[in-house]
């Protein structure tokens, strides 16, 4: 287990059945840059405890929806709740709630891993000791317990993503976020980190929005929400999905959804 | 929204109930001032720039300007004194004046680099935290002007020690007003690029038009319309107020015009602070990862 025992949740009791709202719930939500709509009438659910993926191209509109969940943009059309607490209204509660493994990184390259984990526990009022217990521990899941006191700037990309996976869950969210979590790395980083986090859904019961334009991510037992030109074509577990596309598999599915069937060459992987 | 009934067993921080405690506020206070101190240490270019700069103009300038520029007995001095004594006062002030633009170019760098986004999807209320970063620069440039203070100690700039004491709350307050302004520029600007143009549009002529390196007198008697533009420039109040608190005496006037100024600067920054300015939506409009 990732987590000590006497930080239980003020609403677990062991082995009984708890009734908690969605741990993501985004209800007809739009925006927009000027005149341009990126996002229009998206709607979706994200059940505590489950790994979902956001699936879409570049430009689809994820970061954007993220940007929205995280409180960076105001919510102007619809609503999100995150357990059950809008992120306009009470974005203080809803954040608490949130762990974010943004696409760009956002390490601070000249401090230590120790003081950018440090760092982020201070922004979530988690004191020195505390702090200190939990990157030790935190560290060791992520395997670069032996990186505590090196600069950030040291790390590999792979490395500095294990350390902000590290950060996002440092405050122990329940739900945790991830924008292209794996982009820019190798075979062997991206599949170590996807294995971590489907192991934190199954072992701690955290609920993880994981975006990707990267098909091959998607299992057939996720949920996954599919994105396009900013608005949803499809939502539901995977087999849902395919099977109402009329497809095979996922890769069918969603290039069918997409409309990606007539512009790629036979054979193409997506 | 229909609740969900599943077997739950996430272990989280929120069994401490709604909301932050004083406790916590003060947690996340320090952490914002010792990054940012951690920071200021680790760019020591940063630190000894900030202090050539006004040694450059007490060292040279003044020296060059003693025998030209005469300075007549003016509160709060009570004697004739050098120039070079005159002009402490107002390179206080610029050291403030560029650390507070520097701590907002730090802004906008944070911005754009995705530094600031990790701040601000702290759960503490966004205001809190973007006065939290304003403190981190007042405490920086701060800790500049008393290393400036010491040097110019031993160039002959001796003021009274309790100076030394009176002068922290008037630094504080200045250091406030400029941090403020310049977050506020830093919220206006969207691209990192044309802020350097903006310092230049900023800083010097707040600088110049002030009693920083003539007294105000002297100023109405050149050109009453400057006299009129250093009336109206803010710089002008902070550099009176750091320079009567440097000699044991509180300015009145000063101290309310700056601390107006404070508070408007500072609440036009806390509602003009958008995110979803600059690089991050630039890249979304042309299309980048959205």
């Amino acid at each position: 287990m990732l987590f000590a025992q006497e930080d239980a949740m003020q609403d677990v009791k062991s082995n009984d059945e708890v009734s908690v709202p969605p741990a993501l719930d985004v209800s007809a939500v739009g925006h927009c840059f000027g005149r341009k709509q990126v996002l229009s009438d998206i709607s979706f659910s994200i059940a505590p405890g489950h790994f979902t993926v956001l699936l879409g191209l570049n430009g689809a509109g994820k970061t954007t929806l993220f940007s929205l969940i995280s409180h960076l943009y105001d919510t102007r059309q619809g609503a999100i709740h995150i357990f059950g607490h809008d992120i306009s209204r009470e974005p203080g509660e809803a954040l608490r709630r949130l762990g974010i493994v943004f696409q760009a990184r956002t390490l601070d390259l000249d401090l230590s891993v120790y003081q950018n984990l440090s760092y982020h526990a201070s922004l979530h009022g988690i004191g020195h000791a505390q702090a200190l217990e939990r990157i030790r521990t935190l560290l060791a899941q992520v395997n670069m317990s032996d990186r505590l006191y090196d600069k950030a700037r040291s790390l590999s990309g792979g490395q500095m993503r294990r350390i902000e996976i590290a950060r996002a869950l440092l405050h122990r969210p329940p739900l945790l976020l991830l924008d292209e979590a794996t982009v820019g790395l190798d075979i062997q980083s991206r599949a170590e980190i996807l294995a971590m986090i489907r192991d934190l859904v199954v072992t701690d019961g955290i609920s993880v929005f994981w975006a990707t334009h990267l098909i091959d991510e998607v299992e057939s037992n996720d949920d996954v929400v599919v994105l396009d030109k900013g608005r949803v074509l499809a939502q539901g577990r995977v087999s849902d999905v395919v099977r109402s596309a009329g497809s095979d598999n996922i890769r069918q599915a969603f290039a069918s959804l997409t409309g990606l069937v007539s512009v790629l060459p036979e054979g193409a992987c997506l | 929204m229909t609740p969900q009934t599943v077997p739950s067993a996430i272990p989280t921080d929120l069994a401490s109930g709604r909301g932050f405690k004083v406790r916590q506020y003060s947690i996340c206070l320090k952490g914002i001032l010792f990054r940012e101190s951690l920071r200021f240490l680790n760019q020591r270019e940063r630190f000894i720039s900030s202090l050539v700069r006004p040694l450059l103009w007490l060292f040279v300038f003044a020296a060059g300007f003693r025998q030209v520029l005469g300075v007549s007995i003016i509160p709060p001095y009570k004697t004739y004194v050098l120039y070079e004594v005159y002009i402490t006062p107002g390179l206080c002030g610029m050291i403030l004046l560029f650390s507070g633009m520097q701590s907002s170019l730090s802004m906008v760098y944070d911005r754009e680099m995705g530094n600031m986004r990790t701040l601000l999807v702290s759960p503490f209320p966004r205001w809190f935290l973007l006065v939290s970063k304003l403190l981190a620069g007042v405490a920086v440039s701060t800790m500049q002007v008393y290393a400036f203070l010491v040097i110019a100690l031993f160039w002959g700039v001796r003021p009274p020690w309790v100076g030394y004491l009176l002068i922290l709350p008037a630094l504080f307050l200045s250091g406030m007003m400029l941090c403020s302004l310049g977050m506020l520029l830093s919220s206006i600007i969207k691209q990192l690029e044309n802020f350097a143009g903006i310092m230049n549009f900023v800083i010097f002529p707040m600088y110049f038009a002030s009693p920083a390196l003539y007294p105000l007198w002297r100023i109405q008697e050149s050109s009453p319309l400057l006299h009129k533009i250093c009336l109206a420039n803010p710089f002008t109040y902070a550099v009176e107020l750091i320079r009567f608190a440097l000699y044991g005496q509180i300015d009145w006037g000063s101290l309310m015009i700056v601390t107006a100024f404070t508070a408007l600067f500072l609440g036009g920054a806390i509602l003009a602070y958008n995110p979803s300015n600059g690089f991050l939506r630039r890249r979304q409009i042309t299309g980048g990862n959205a």
